[in-house]
């Protein structure tokens, strides 16, 4: 990230699953699993493997393993290249598994956007961006 | 939890419903049977996406005699519009599917 730190900023979302981290793992890293729940995708568990996520709106998410640690943490790059910097974005998101008494804490954060880039959401179809945009012109006129 | 975006989201995950509410934003009120006519549905199904529009605070109605008129409460995106807010809701609905995935594999 080229971004001076004040410029980024994070989404976390977290969730409690009944079922065990080993199970959790192989949903993250299992691309052919990971396609039931995000996208399509060449993932490989291998730090520095190159792979993309491939929408179903077309559009194409750059990504490089960081950090791997079976059954606990995982984290990718999540790029997506746009000429218009505004749908531009460069990302990192991790996933961090920790066990419970009931199953697994499953907990997302995703870092680096930055605070020009509102509508550049990586998992958005690019129509919803327009839609989005539009959107902020009306609240931007008000009622 | 569901949650403003949640209920915003799932308003606007169709397309006639978002035509519907970007017409009233960029002509303001109209009749039932005014949208109807450009909506390229039945009234009743007009009605319905009101309906649903309304439950999200996104339009509100008026009775004028035997006609009810809706307008944009372009208020109620204002969770939306926070990209934070956009892509919680985006890792909201993948978490969604991961669970059901989870469900269906052998452990």
């Amino acid at each position: 990230m080229n971004e001076a730190a004040g410029e980024t900023r994070s989404v976390v979302v977290e969730r409690e699953m009944p079922h065990p981290p080993e199970k959790l793992w192989r949903a993250l890293t299992q691309p052919h699993l990971i396609a039931e729940w995000l996208m399509k995708n060449d993932f490989m568990p291998v730090v520095g493997h190159r792979f993309k996520l491939s929408g179903d709106w077309g559009g194409v998410l750059d990504c490089e393993v960081l950090t791997l640690e079976p059954n606990r943490t995982l984290s990718y790059t999540w790029d997506f290249a746009h000429d218009d910097a505004a749908y531009a974005l460069k990302s990192v998101v991790t996933f961090t598994l920790t066990p419970t008494q009931t199953g697994t804490h499953l907990r997302m954060e995703q870092v680096g956007f930055r605070p020009d880039q509102k509508q550049a959401f990586g998992g958005a179809k690019a129509g919803w961006q327009q839609f989005f945009g539009k959107l902020e012109e009306v609240v931007a006129r008000g009622d | 939890m569901p949650d403003a975006h949640d209920v915003l989201f799932k308003a606007f995950a169709d397309p006639t419903r978002r035509a519907i509410f970007e017409r009233l934003c960029r002509e303001g009120e109209q009749t039932v049977a005014v949208l109807t006519a450009q909506a390229g549905v039945s009234q009743p199904a007009v009605s319905k996406h009101l309906g649903v529009l309304k439950q999200a605070g996104l339009v509100r109605d008026r009775h004028e005699g035997r006609q009810t008129h809706y307008s944009a409460q372009p208020r109620a995106l204002t969770p939306l519009i926070d990209w934070t807010s956009q892509m919680a809701g985006y890792w909201e609905s993948r978490f969604d599917d991961l669970e059901d995935l989870l469900k269906r594999m052998d452990q």
